[in-house]
Parts: structure tokens; C-alpha cells; sequence
């Protein structure tokens, strides 16, 4: 496992609170770097604030204190149209928008950003192909593909304008585990070479473990731990700890009823 | 004399008569459009004015139609002239439907849809005219369908205030208790009513998504 080191800071969370419009306390006070080039992986349990941490950074919600920085600003202080146009995002249920064909999905943000027709039609080609689907499915829709290649239309669609940073919101989440065990193989084929800034959220331990370059523990809206995967199995830390019994608990019962 | 012989012998009248029904319709259901939709858009995004927005067009439903045009007829301008207060009145009634269709249809895309557009950076327009416009478009048509149905029927009595239209046919039916002529004025009403629903279901099902 190749673990990037401090080649420079892609996202950093300053001091960030979050208190929802309903006045519940979601984040607080969450410091965290991410590394350029990192698959760093936001893991807990629903409500942790796992999503709400991954908002933060394309200023879909803003800090109710502190400071969110990407590449060096604070997001804050930026366009936030442009903000997001150079970051990624996956969701778990797509958000393909359904009266797109493939192509006009893919090639959203490529043509609000204005890209000349002939280098559009070439990207999205390159890109079904990156993602691995067929270059005929360009004029299907949605609701004509498998879920698992509606998720790779999702990942070639944030893909498009080439950013240098990815948020993914349990995107694998909804699929079932042969498609999600080929989709996570395919995530780390696509990260071997294009070394994007990936921010993942995902409530699942083996996920985390196989995809992240670091893993971040979040609980009741507070950062527990950050540790490298292999630091993660070892941990000490009670959270840590109750995850990792979760995670073995259920190989072990599944290898003991092979034994019965 | 039947009402067929009757038709044929008087059709410069019905068709005259015809068109201005259709000249009230369309015109009021075209302000209701410009006025409703708009309306529509901008409670979807501003929930605070929903309720009020709702309860008036709400209210003005409930008014009777007759008693409407009484209130509207001392209007300077308005008052003038009975097609103006016909049309005006027409297009308060078609508001209703408009503003809830266009409400429903924007609240109605999937939420993932709209925060996946947001997260790529599409702005507020953008979301608006590629996304949400475009899926609701088959419920506002719906809209549009059920207030010129009720458009049709409700601009007979136009007729009332003098406004023209089939209405004519029908009041001065009533006046003379001649079946026939109330029919001379319904039939036509009924068969546009039909042809509008007809027509314009056609159209929301080939423009729905999916």
C-alpha cells in the first residue's frame, strides 16, 4: 500500500462548527487535513456528521464558526460556482438528472463551462471508457442502465471537467456486493493513475479500510481518530476499537458457521 | 326546428360567438400562465410565502363567479369595458390551479437530483431551467389542462356582464326557455372544454420525463 505523504494540503478543516437551521449541533470544532492526492476516507454512523463534513467543502452548508480551506482559501471567501465546478461529487443515489441522455450527464459541466462541442464529444468518450462502459450507451438514460453503471455514469460525470479534488458520498452505498466489490476495484485501478484529492464517506469498515489512504473516525458530530488502514486494525481507542470488533465479528461468524 | 337545422342556419353567429369564447380563454389563461408560474417558481424556493400565496389564489377560487364580476365591475379601466373584466376575472380563477401545479411539479424532483446540480456547480438559473423546469413541466401542463377546463365553463358566464362568448346563446335560452339555444351555447362550450383536456393531456404525456 502506497501512503502518500505530506505532498501538500488539499483541504483543512480550521476549528469548523456546524449548528443545523434547526439548531442542533452537528460538527464541532473539527480540525483535519486532507493531502493532495490522498483517498481520505470520513467513516462513521449515520448522523456522525460524516456528510455534513463533506458539504462543508464545496460550501453546499457553511461553517457556523471557523474556517473551511480548499487549496489554500477559505472557501468562504471564493465564488462558490466556481468552487465546485473544480470539485467532484458523487452521491449515493447519483443524482443523475433522469431526462439527460449519458452523454448530456457526463458532459453537463464541461458545456455550462463552455468547452467547444468537438472536445466535449471526445471527453465524454475518453471518460466512458476510464469508468469502463460502452461507448454506445452515450444515448441511453438513466433509467435505462444497471445501478452499477448509472454509479459509473456518476463518477465519469464528476469527472468531466477534470478536478483536482473528489467528494464521494457513500457512492457504492445503494449497490449490491458483487457490483460494489467491482466498483471498489475499479476505484482503485482509476486512483492508481489519476491521483485525484478524494474525500469518501462511507458507514462501511471494510470500505474504508480497503480504499482509504486514511481513515477518519467521526462520532456524534466530533473527529475521533484519524489513522492509516493498517494503523486502524491495532488501534487502541475504544471507537476505533468497536468498529474493528464490528468488522471481524461478522468474518468470524460467518467462517464459524462454515465449521458447525 | 332542431338544434342541428338551428346551427347550420345560424353559424355565422356560432361561430362567431365561438371564437370570442375562445379569445376570453385564451387570453385570461395566458395571464394566468405569465402571472402563475412565476408565482409557483418562487414559492418552491421561498417556503415563508407558500401559505400566503396558496390561501389567497385559495380564496379567490371560492368566490362565486357571478359576485366577482359584481365586485370588479366599479375598477376604472376595467369597468370600462366587459371583456377586460371577463378576462381578469377568468385569470384569477385559473391562478389556483397554476401556482399549486407549479409548486408541486419544482417540489416534486428528487431531491438528489437538485443537490447533485448544485454540488457540480450549476447556479440558482441554471438549476432552474435544466433541471426543475424540465421535470416538472408534465404537472404544471396538468395545471394548465385543469384551468382551461375550468376557463371554458366559467367564461360562459361572462355572458352575464355582457363579456360575449357561448354564454350568449345559453343566457338568452334561459331568458326565452328555449332548450335549444341553451344547448346551441353548451354544446360548443362542452365539445372546446373536451378538446383542450384532450389536446393538452396529449401534450403533458409526451412532454413528462421518463
Amino acid at each position: 500500500m502506497d501512503r502518500v505523504s505530506t505532498n501538500g494540503v488539499a483541504i483543512e478543516f480550521r476549528d469548523v462548527s456546524y449548528v443545523s437551521p434547526t439548531g442542533q449541533e452537528v460538527l464541532s470544532r473539527l480540525n483535519l487535513e486532507v493531502f493532495r492526492g490522498e483517498t481520505f476516507v470520513l467513516l462513521g454512523r449515520s448522523g456522525s456528521g460524516k456528510t455534513t463534513t463533506l458539504k462543508l467543502i464545496n460550501r453546499l452548508l457553511s461553517p457556523s464558526a471557523g474556517e473551511v480551506r480548499v487549496d489554500d482559501a477559505a472557501t468562504a471567501g471564493v465564488d462558490v460556482i466556481a468552487l465546485r465546478r473544480r470539485i467532484g461529487y458523487v452521491i449515493q443515489d447519483v443524482g443523475l438528472f433522469p431526462h439527460f441522455t449519458v452523454e448530456r450527464n457526463i458532459a453537463l459541466v464541461p458545456r455550462i463551462a463552455g468547452w467547444a462541442e468537438d472536445r466535449i464529444r471526445e471527453r465524454v468518450q475518453e471518460l466512458l471508457q476510464l469508468v469502463g462502459l460502452e461507448p454506445q450507451l452515450v444515448s441511453r438514460y438513466p433509467r435505462q442502465l444497471s445501478g452499477g453503471q448509472r454509479q459509473r455514469v456518476g463518477v465519469a460525470r464528476a469527472l468531466a471537467a477534470d478536478p483536482a479534488t473528489l467528494l464521494m458520498d457513500e457512492p457504492f452505498g445503494s449497490l449490491d456486493p458483487l457490483t460494489r466489490d467491482e466498483l471498489q476495484r475499479e476505484f482503485l485501478r482509476l486512483q492508481q493513475h489519476l491521483h485525484k484529492t478524494v474525500v469518501f464517506v462511507t458507514h462501511d469498515v471494510g470500505e474504508a479500510l480497503r480504499l482509504g489512504s486514511r481513515v477518519a473516525l467521526m462520532e456524534a458530530g466530533r473527529l475521533v481518530t484519524v489513522l492509516a488502514p493498517q494503523e486502524f486494525l491495532r488501534a487502541s481507542d475504544p471507537w476505533v476499537a468497536a468498529y474493528v470488533k464490528a468488522f471481524k465479528a461478522g468474518l468470524d461468524s460467518a467462517a464459524n458457521r462454515g465449521r458447525e | 326546428m332542431n338544434l342541428f337545422q338551428f346551427m347550420v342556419e345560424n353559424h355565422d353567429q356560432v361561430l362567431e360567438l365561438t371564437l370570442e369564447h375562445l379569445w376570453l380563454v385564451g387570453i385570461s389563461t395566458l395571464l394566468a400562465v405569465l402571472i402563475g408560474i412565476p408565482l409557483g417558481i418562487v414559492i418552491a424556493h421561498w417556503p415563508v410565502l407558500n401559505k400566503p400565496v396558496l390561501a389567497s389564489a385559495n380564496i379567490i377560487q371560492t368566490i362565486p363567479s357571478l359576485a366577482l364580476f359584481g365586485f370588479l365591475l366599479p375598477l376604472p379601466w376595467l369597468g370600462e369595458r366587459a371583456d377586460r373584466l371577463a378576462i381578469l376575472a377568468l385569470t384569477l380563477y385559473a391562478l389556483l390551479p397554476l401556482i399549486r401545479n407549479t409548486y408541486t411539479g419544482i417540489r416534486g424532483v428528487d431531491p438528489a437530483v437538485v443537490e447533485a446540480g448544485r454540488g457540480m456547480g450549476l447556479t440558482d438559473r441554471q438549476l432552474l431551467f435544466q433541471v426543475e423546469l424540465p421535470l416538472a413541466v408534465s404537472v404544471i401542463l396538468s395545471g394548465v389542462r385543469v384551468a382551461v377546463v375550468i376557463s371554458v365553463g366559467l367564461a360562459t358566464i361572462a355572458a352575464a356582464i355582457g363579456a360575449g362568448g357561448l354564454g350568449e346563446f345559453i343566457f338568452r335560452g334561459l331568458a326565452m326557455v328555449n332548450n335549444q339555444l341553451i344547448l346551441a351555447g353548451a354544446i360548443p362550450a362542452a365539445a372546446l372544454a373536451l378538446l383542450a383536456d384532450t389536446s393538452l393531456g396529449w401534450l403533458e404525456k409526451r412532454l413528462r420525463p421518463q
